[in-house]
């Protein structure tokens, strides 16, 4: 299923008429296997320098590479999860020369990908299309000397290998993003996604998750892509936001200023806030590609694609839309998207099953419950201290403290019990009836500017009223009183 | 003989395959891989409609490994085979522009 | 005669000969023509006394020391030994010493068998003679004056001279066969996956096969079955043991059909051609049946494997660039270094094939040449197939003739070759085929005939193999 171009409100006013952005992102993705895509060497993070390399890590002379189950495994998950076609697939050797890659070839799926023709859908509703997710090898990592640490000006590089042969999925979005908005969207979401399937721990800083965006703009209206730079060293969300932004504009004052975008590589620059020309693609490369003859052909089999769907997770979108559908509200709310980033949505879907108030379990798990073990909290206790609210036993205010409470507790408190024991006994109704009629009687001038139709009103009114119950009142519950004295009760 | 392979395409060619050929031997060489290339147009004989190619001898599909950590090699030792090494990792001169 | 391996192995395991003993023996034969010869690049004098004695604290301890027990092997030198120099016979690994054993080589260690030495081969096992070596090319012990064949020469050379019962080659086109027959030896190269390559240097890795040399058939059976059979290391290893092959020689022929391959008549020297008629009389006296087969495609093998080897060699090759291992030439920058380091590490023959590798794959000439020749390699397997409808095995010369003169051939890399027509379309194909040793020609020199069979189909091309040796008693 393709997704559609969507119509955006990022627009670019030129001097010569407003311009749309088009944006694909290509996606590396490291899978979180315990070993290479080729060989047995440990897949981790952060180890003393080529210290997680064997044979077939090093590409030595006689090494031969037999590809890792789970690796296969795992890019399933994600063509699953990407919504992608799971097919046969084989393997090519790109050729070319740098030292970073031990047999100056990269083992990578060429035009048999193992995942194709899928769609991702953003928290905001849109679907952008994804062309193909396929597995390939990464390379080692070069440590430029002298030159600041950058690979112009440099004495000499030394080469780490550990990373070589780590498993990648290279995630290939279609050109259907439209905003720079939309494409850090697209990214934290594919994130979630990766984390939900437990494919990668996906982290752009460490570089386990690896984004290059391909830019370019057109005159609203046009149907033919411009042509595009990809735009490298993206490395966090904030980054590909602001390198897609200035690309953009760079290519429409090129554009407009007569000069034309020439198709090439270019390098965020975070310190000057500017994109770079890294290299040109105008003598194409030549890669050689042909079918690594050390390897066959991959067919999963419906049994076993079956039986990875069978034992997928909740995919953050399919967690958006059950929340939404429990609390009652739009799947595309943000308040909606919020809950499930943070991963409460198990917990308020199940406090509103237990029978709390839908509007007010939402509310607290979007803002009272990013902290440290809220994903304890026990969802009927959750449940019970939104009725207590309802039921006006309890104010918004504290609810909350109750709510830290019993985060703080370990989740497993009865709220009614911590309100008691933090005093917030409960006022009842005739009680509290009692002080509004006290505080209409003690401020007259403002019950009469009340009656007269001024709302600003009765702010005077329930502060007198809180004043006097020491904050135990629930505000809402005032309100309702004095508006049911107003109309005559 | 008709010329299969110029002298800018035989130049491009030791270049993509990273031989720094001194001009001789790089013309030798051309005229070499004109003759073979000439003798290997025999082929074009041949009706290949519709034929499959062929790149493996005995056909095998997922063949799988258990992700499963095994054995490495010692750096010492690895390292002690490089031309240069520096700090536990393989040094080079400088390199002359980022990967593709 | 001398003993054969498994008269030696049978000597040591019974503890009336020792393994040191065996081994003293074969150094003693090195030491007395391998100047000579140069069949060897290293000659493992002291790892081989102490593997002997290993064997024979082993006879003395009552443990089994293996089928192969102090036989001696040499070994080509493009199979990676532990903390051993494996060159390729290449200035570009001079001095590399691999950090791991090939699997055959494992496999040799845990059947007793002592590795005697590397042997020397054509640079990165590209050419027909040993000439092509870094180090300076093999003698054929049966006339010095001549190549012994190749790329294994120094196998093929070292098993003729006596130097050691038993070696192991590799065949991409012909490597194994055409040495085995221009030194009169036994040569095999397996079904393509029969025996694991993992440790072996690709040359070009869907055709490169390891195989066995030895002076009788039996005795290369019994190194196939050791070093054959599953290996998890390759992903292009068949599945299951390798089938029993010694049991089964004395099987004979009789019933068996057997076609003469047509094609493979042209161009090949008219003593070598009447060895071939011998071989079909002495097939036909034993039971088998003959006659003709055509198959057409393989007159285009020499085309189909001059783009795909070099393709493949091409990017197999391309890790040698002074970063990890081996040679580096110094430059001021990576890629220079690498092109400088490649230019002077590799010969010409070498480059040549990378060269023709990188430019039938390169853009806009991939169809015309590496796709092509893809196709034309199915054509020849269906060719071979149909052949195989109507015949259990095939029959043609090994190499179109005797062994030839050093520096008969460099001059032109075509005619070079030519030497490997016979012996390209199995590799192709992935068939198994062998060069068994069949009298000699007008010159008094060796000549060998090839027996092909299909896929698997190791054991009747034995059997085939042991009524020729019988014959030729
Ligand atoms: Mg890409
Ligand atoms: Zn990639």
């Amino acid at each position: 299923m393709n997704a559609v171009d969507t119509h955006s409100d990022y627009l670019i006013e030129g001097r010569t008429g407003t311009w749309e952005l088009v944006v694909g992102l290509e996606v590396h993705v490291e899978l979180a296997t315990a070993t290479k895509l080729f060989s047995g060497a440990p897949n981790h993070f952060g180890d003393e320098p080529n210290t997680n390399i064997d044979p077939v890590t090093l590409g030595l002379p006689g090494s031969l590479p037999v590809l890792n189950r789970q690796a296969v495994e795992l890019a399933i998950r994600i063509g699953l999860a990407l919504n992608c076609e799971i097919r046969p697939s084989t393997f090519h050797r790109k050729n070319y020369f740098y030292p970073d890659m031990p047999k100056d070839y990269q083992v990578s799926q060429y035009d048999q990908p193992i995942c194709s023709d899928g769609w991702l859908e953003l928290p905001s509703g849109t679907r952008i299309g994804v062309e193909r997710a396929h597995l390939e090898e990464d390379t080692g990592k070069s440590t430029h000397q002298g030159g600041d640490g950058r690979i112009h000006g440099s004495v000499g590089s030394l080469i780490d290998y550990n990373r070589a042969g780590v498993p990648l999925v290279e995630i290939v979005g279609r050109p259907h993003l439209r905003s720079p908005d939309d494409a850090r969207s697209y990214v934290l979401e594919l994130r979630a996604i990766l984390l939900a399937v437990e494919a990668s721990d996906a982290k752009m800083e460490e570089g386990s998750m690896r984004v290059d965006a391909n830019v370019s703009v057109r005159r609203v209206g046009d149907t033919e892509l411009g042509k595009r730079c990809e735009i490298k060293n993206l490395n966090s969300v904030r980054s590909l936001g602001r390198a897609i932004d200035y690309e953009a504009h760079r290519q429409v004052d090129l554009i407009e200023a007569g000069e034309r975008v020439r198709q090439e590589t270019r390098h965020w620059d975070e310190g000057d806030g500017r994109t770079h020309t890294l290299r040109s693609k105008e003598d194409a490369d030549d890669y050689r590609y042909f079918l690594e003859p050390d390897l066959v052909p991959l067919d999963p089999g419906a049994e076993w694609i079956e039986a990875v769907r069978a034992a997928m997770p909740l995919l953050p979108r399919e967690r958006r839309s059950r929340l939404a559908t429990a609390a009652g509200v739009e799947v595309t709310s943000p308040a909606v998207a919020i809950v499930v980033e943070r991963g409460l949505d198990d917990l308020a879907v199940a406090a509103i099953e237990a029978g709390g108030d839908a509007g007010r379990v939402l509310v607290h798990a979007e803002h009272n419950l990013a902290v440290e073990g809220a994903e304890a909290l026990r969802p009927a206790a959750l449940a019970g201290l939104t009725r207590l609210e309802v039921g006006g036993q309890l104010t918004a205010t504290q609810a909350k403290a109750v709510l830290t409470d019993l985060v703080t507790g370990g989740g497993d408190g009865d709220p009614a019990a911590i309100a008691a024991a933090k005093g917030f006994e409960a006022m009842d109704a005739s009680a509290l009836a009692t002080m509004v009629d006290e505080a209409i009687a003690a401020q007259a001038g403002a019950w009469a500017k009340y009656l007269a139709g001024d709302e600003k009103a009765a702010g005077a009114l329930v502060g007198s009223v809180m004043k006097a119950t020491k904050g135990k009142a629930d505000g809402k519950a005032v309100t309702a009183l004095l508006q049911a004295r107003r109309a005559g009760g | 003989m008709t010329e299969r392979i110029s002298a800018a395409a035989a130049a491009h060619v030791a270049k993509l395959a990273r031989l720094q050929l001194a001009p001789s031997e790089l013309a030798q060489v051309t005229s070499q891989l004109d003759a073979m290339l000439d003798h290997f147009h025999d082929i074009d004989a041949l009706d290949l409609d519709g034929i499959e190619p062929m790149t493996q001898p005995y056909p095998l599909v997922n063949v799988l490994r258990d992700d499963v950590v095994g054995p490495v090699l010692d750096r010492v030792e690895v390292l002690a085979e490089a031309p240069s090494a520096v700090d536990h990792r393989f040094g080079v001169p400088p390199i002359p522009g980022e990967a593709p | 005669m001398t003993a054969t391996a498994l008269q030696l192995a049978a000597a040591v395991r019974e503890g009336r000969r020792t393994a040191l003993d065996v081994v003293e023996e074969h150094l003693d034969r090195i030491a007395a023509r391998e100047g000579e010869l140069h069949a060897f690049n290293l000659v493992l004098v002291d790892q081989a006394r102490a593997a002997a004695l290993a064997v024979d604290e082993k006879v003395a301890a009552g443990v089994d020391p293996g089928p192969l027990a102090g036989v001696p092997v040499a070994l080509k030198d493009n199979l990676c030994t532990r903390g051993i120099a494996t060159t390729c016979s290449s200035r570009i690994l001079d001095g590399w010493h691999p950090p791991y054993d090939a699997t055959v080589v494992q496999r040799l260690a845990a059947a007793g068998a002592v590795v005697i030495g590397k042997t020397n081969l054509d640079e990165f096992a590209m050419g027909s003679s040993t000439e092509n070596s870094a180090f300076g090319p093999t003698r054929n012990p049966h006339d010095p004056t001549r190549v012994p064949g190749g790329s294994s020469g120094g196998s093929a050379a070292a098993v003729a001279a006596g130097f050691a019962p038993l070696a192991l080659g590799s065949d991409t086109g012909g490597s194994i066969r055409q040495p085995a027959a221009l030194c009169g030896v036994v040569g095999v190269k397996p079904t393509y996956g029969a025996v694991s390559r993992y440790g072996l240097i690709a040359f070009a890795s869907s055709l490169d096969q390891i195989g066995p040399f030895a002076a009788t058939v039996a005795d290369a059976a019994a190194l196939l079955e050791v070093i054959g059979g599953h290996d998890a290391r390759d992903s292009t290893s068949i599945p299951g043991p390798m089938a029993p092959i010694s049991a089964r020689l004395g099987d004979g022929v009789e019933g068996l059909r057997v076609g003469v391959i047509a094609e493979l008549r042209e161009g090949i020297a008219p003593d070598v051609l009447a060895r071939v008629d011998a071989a079909v009389v002495a097939l036909t006296k034993a039971g088998a049946i003959v006659d003709e087969v055509h198959i057409p495609a393989v007159t285009y093998g020499l085309t189909a494997y001059y783009l795909i080897a070099p393709a493949e060699a091409s990017s197999n090759l391309a890790r040698y660039d002074g970063v990890r291992y081996g040679l580096r030439v110094d430059a001021p920058d990576t890629e220079q270094m690498m092109a400088a380091t490649r230019a002077a590490g590799f010969g010409p023959e070498v480059k040549r094939r990378i060269m023709l590798g990188v430019y039938a794959l390169s853009a806009g000439y991939y169809d015309a040449y590496y796709g092509k020749a893809l196709k034309v390699r199915r054509l020849m397997a269906q060719d071979f197939d149909a052949a195989y409808q109507r015949f259990d095995l095939l029959l043609s010369p090994t190499a179109p003739t005797t062994a030839f003169r050093l520096g008969d051939k460099t001059a032109d890399p075509l005619t070079m070759y030519l030497s490997d027509v016979c012996t390209i379309p199995s590799n192709l194909v992935g068939h198994p085929a062998m060069s068994v040793p069949f009298g000699v020609g007008t010159d008094g020199l060796p000549v060998g005939v090839q027996l092909l069979a299909p896929t698997l189909g190791e054991v009747t091309m034995f059997r085939a193999a042991a009524v020729l040796e019988e014959a030729m008693r």
